[in-house]
């Protein structure tokens, strides 16, 4: 099969990089390991930036983006994508996204570290109704979709892509899709952490595993972003509204001990020296009322008493922080070009450097829609060759997935992938220390060179979901390297990256670092450091 | 405590069978799938993503009715088997891909729109777009009995949300894609509006809709024999 654009992945991102590249006239071709709205979109609650506020400016934006980044933002990016955020959300506004209204306006809310309320959302269901909506319009606009097909690896020769393979889920074979540009777009990686992750279940960076094993570089892997406010038994994520709305923080004697509004890595990490302490930590929502909460956050209050049992309309809620969003990713420009031609990624799984060492709440959708459409523009106009033939990565990967079958299990991957998620939230999580990461990075060595003692029980070649989980985990034994390898290296505190060791910010370090694989082995550096 | 998983492998003799699995308590029944999956039985397939009700994947049926599985605490004795309707693949694991062609059918989508809308405006339409599209409706609705080329309860509420769209003009096109196949074969029996985990109502939606296809001049076909009271003589 040959189409002009493949898209992996249908969250916001690659379905605006669908849409605008379709507007262009060009075959586009959405693939995703589930189906189209079960991306990890639908779950943003709080909002999507623009400064529509008439006390709030562009300006205003800019700068709140480029204080919480720590020094790492790309102040073109920045400028960019913050100017374009009024124009982003007329265009939502313009093909349907329901949002809430206020005064007859798109209805904005206040999130942590802006000076003025400018989340857009649509009750805390923002994500879910900005996602359909563009499925709604890909419909329309004769987006063709491929559901449960998994991206496997990227088909490079002489560093230009030509086309992936997918496994597809019903029958196991490995396929190969060939197009003339190829846009990655399959989100983030946090769900690495396993149960210590607000993120979906399929959030562990295929995307990023396989751009790397392409040749592509990844950068700022080490900036992993953790939620101040998650359930304390599932890490169900209580969004940064509530303590927009003006919600409390509070430990075991109902006293609070930090400001609520401020940056969620400074949050993170005074709710996490508490729970350290032995403490409970809880939040307060109680003077919020029920009115308030019933119309502006009725799914966090479902989800309360569903997986904790509580009300919080009447009693604390149990909370601790989890692993929410990965700043890092496949190294890009304003463009989404990676450094590999014809290759190119949007969204979460990319990193433009919009968010820096910290990103914004209500940033991340903005991101999507933004450079997603910018992305799948300049994939649309790109011009590649490609030979339609059967390339050798697609037989080696057919026959990878064949040996997977054959291997003789006596390690159990899904404990070793649950201690490992453990292992990342204690030694490389919201405080890291050198000693303690190297050890971790041994582990992950180890479970490595392992990994051809493990395998799979269930051998049906229909829908396999234990050798799907199987190759999920061996993509974060791969990305987990790098992400661990690029925290030891950065010697300082900066942002969502705080080193006990150095607690400081050194600006020696103001620099992006960059992992990428030669001839199979990771290289670590900076870009541009002192 | 016990739940019983209704199996299905279309490559095993028999195909189906169902399984009990002993399973802590205090867990929703995805929590408990994970357990039986990660301690039991590897080859038990069932899909999932969000575990908080908003991807629409997990839904399943719990002793006859449609749930999430997020969102539904299992009990002792519950008997788990998919959702009808939708071609089952392996255990509970179903294909959405002729069902969500519904939406396409009904021009589910927005025709010609402008943007702005009031508060007021956006309530009108605030309920149908909580849809998840998990199916739960669609699977719960009987007229796919005898007719598999209906639409169904989400398609039509889809199509219902972007007729009362303010920002949408081209109402009439909405109405004339849910006439063959959709509004008139509904039988408001409600079993959708029961089943719904958004609250959401297709029932009345394809009411609505009804209503607005007799403004536009529609006749509903069942209704025309109303002469001789339905009565054959
Ligand atoms: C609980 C929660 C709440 C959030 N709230 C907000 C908020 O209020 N505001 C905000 O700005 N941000 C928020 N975020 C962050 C934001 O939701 C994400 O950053 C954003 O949705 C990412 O979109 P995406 O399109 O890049 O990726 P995703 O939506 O994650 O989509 C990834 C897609 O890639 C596919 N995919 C992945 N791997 C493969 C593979 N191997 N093969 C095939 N397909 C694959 C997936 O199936 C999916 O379709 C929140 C995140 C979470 C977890
Ligand atoms: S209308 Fe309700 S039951 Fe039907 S698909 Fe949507 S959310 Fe599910
Ligand atoms: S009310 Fe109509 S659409 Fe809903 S289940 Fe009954 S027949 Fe189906
Ligand atoms: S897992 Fe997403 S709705 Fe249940």
């Amino acid at each position: 099969m040959f189409v002009d654009v493949v898209i992996i992945g249908s969250g916001i991102a690659g379905l605006s990089a669908a849409l605008e590249a379709k507007v262009q006239g060009k075959s586009v071709v959405v693939v995703t390991k589930k189906y189209p709205i079960q991306a990890q979109s639908a779950m943003a609650q709080g909002g999507i930036n623009a400064s529509l506020d008439p006390k709030d400016s562009i300006q205003a934006h800019i700068e709140d983006t480029l204080r919480s980044s720590q020094g790492l933002a790309d102040e073109e990016v920045v400028e960019y994508v913050c100017s374009q955020a009024p124009k982003a959300i007329e265009w939502l506004d313009s093909i349907g996204t329901p949002f809430s209204r206020q005064d007859n306006r798109v209805a904005l809310r206040r999130l942590g570290g802006a000076k003025a309320p400018r989340a857009c959302y649509a009750q805390d269901y923002t994500g879910l109704k900005i996602l359909h909506t563009l499925f709604d319009n890909c419909i329309k606009e004769g987006v063709k979709f491929l559901s449960e097909k998994f991206l496997l690896n990227i088909i490079v020769e002489d560093n230009s892509a030509k086309g992936v393979t997918l496994l597809d889920l019903r029958s196991t074979k490995v396929e190969q899709l060939l197009a003339t540009s190829i846009v990655l777009a399959t989100g983030g990686f946090g769900k690495v952490y396993g149960a210590f992750s607000t993120n979906g279940f399929g959030s562990y960076g295929e995307g990023l595993a396989a751009a790397m094993r392409a040749g592509a570089k990844l950068s700022d892997l080490e900036f992993v972003q953790f939620h101040p406010t998650s359930l304390a038994k599932s890490a169900i994520l209580i969004s940064e509204a509530a303590r927009g709305a003006g919600a409390k923080i509070v430990d075991s004697k109902g006293e609070r001990f930090c400001d609520e509004l401020a940056t969620r890595d400074e949050l993170s990490r005074a709710i996490w020296q508490k729970l350290q302490s032995g403490e409970r930590v809880f939040l307060d929502m109680r003077e919020l009322g029920e009115e308030f909460i019933e119309k502006e956050l009725p799914q966090e209050r479902k989800l309360a008493m569903i997986y904790e049992g509580v009300d919080p309309v009447k009693d604390l809620l149990p909370i601790r922080p989890a692993a929410h969003y990965t700043m890092g990713g496949i190294d890009v420009d304003l463009d989404g070009k990676t450094s590999i031609k014809a290759l190119f990624a949007c969204g979460e799984c990319a990193n433009a450097k919009l968010h820096g060492a910290n990103r914004l709440g209500g940033n991340s959708l903005l991101e999507a829609v933004v450079l997603g459409r910018r992305t799948g523009g300049v994939a649309a106009a790109f011009e590649n060759e490609v030979v339609q033939k059967e390339y050798e990565r697609t037989k080696a990967d057919q026959n990878f997935i064949k040996a997977l079958f054959n291997l003789p299990n006596r390690i159990d991957f899904m404990e070793r992938q649950e201690f490992l998620s453990k292992l990342l939230y204690n030694n490389v999580g919201i405080e890291r220390e050198e000693l303690a990461m190297k050890g971790v990075l041994s582990v992950i060595r180890q479970h490595q060179r392992e990994l051809a003692f493990m395998g799979i029980r269930d051998k049906s070649p229909l829908y396999n979901t234990e050798l799907v989980q199987f190759i999920e985990y061996g993509n974060i034994l791969e990305l987990t390297e790098a992400m661990v390898v690029a925290a030891i290296q950065r010697n300082e505190s900066r942002g969502a990256h705080y080193r006990k060791d150095y607690p400081e910010q050194n600006d020696t370090y103001k620099a992006h670092s960059i992992v990428w694989k030669e001839d199979g082995v990771l290289c670590a550096d900076f870009k541009g450091k002192r | 405590m016990k739940i019983t998983i209704k199996r299905y492998h279309p490559h095993f003799d028999p195909p189906s069978i169902d399984m009990e699995y002993e399973v802590p308590e205090n867990m929703t029944l995805l929590e408990a799938l994970h357990h039986i999956k990660q301690t039991k039985d590897r080859t038990l397939s069932f899909a999932s993503m969000c575990r908080s009700g908003v991807c629409g994947s997990c839904a399943v049926k719990v002793n006859g009715k449609e749930q999430l599985a997020c969102e539904y605490r299992a009990q002792d004795g519950d008997y788990i088997e998919p959702l009808s309707v939708v071609e089952v693949i392996r255990d509970l694991i179903v294909d959405f891909n002729a069902s969500l062609d519904t939406l396409q059918r009904a021009s589910a989508y927005p025709l010609q729109m402008h943007s702005g809308m009031s508060e007021d405006e956006e309530r009108l339409v605030e309920r149908q777009s909580d849809c998840i599209l998990c199916h739960s409706c669609y699977s719960s609705c009987p007229v796919f009995e005898t007719k598999s080329s209906f639409l169904g309860p989400f398609a039509l509420t889809r199509a219902y949300r972007y007729v009362v769209d303010s920002r949408e003009e081209e109402k009439r096109a909405h109405i004339d894609a849910v006439i063959e196949n959709g509004i008139w074969d509904c039988t408001l029996c409600g079993n959708c509006t029961e089943v719904c985990p958004q609250g959401i109502d297709p029932k009345s939606d394809i009411l609505m809709l009804q209503s607005m296809a007799s403004r536009f001049g529609y006749v509903n076909p069942n209704l025309s024999g109303f002469g001789s009271f339905g009565l054959e003589f």
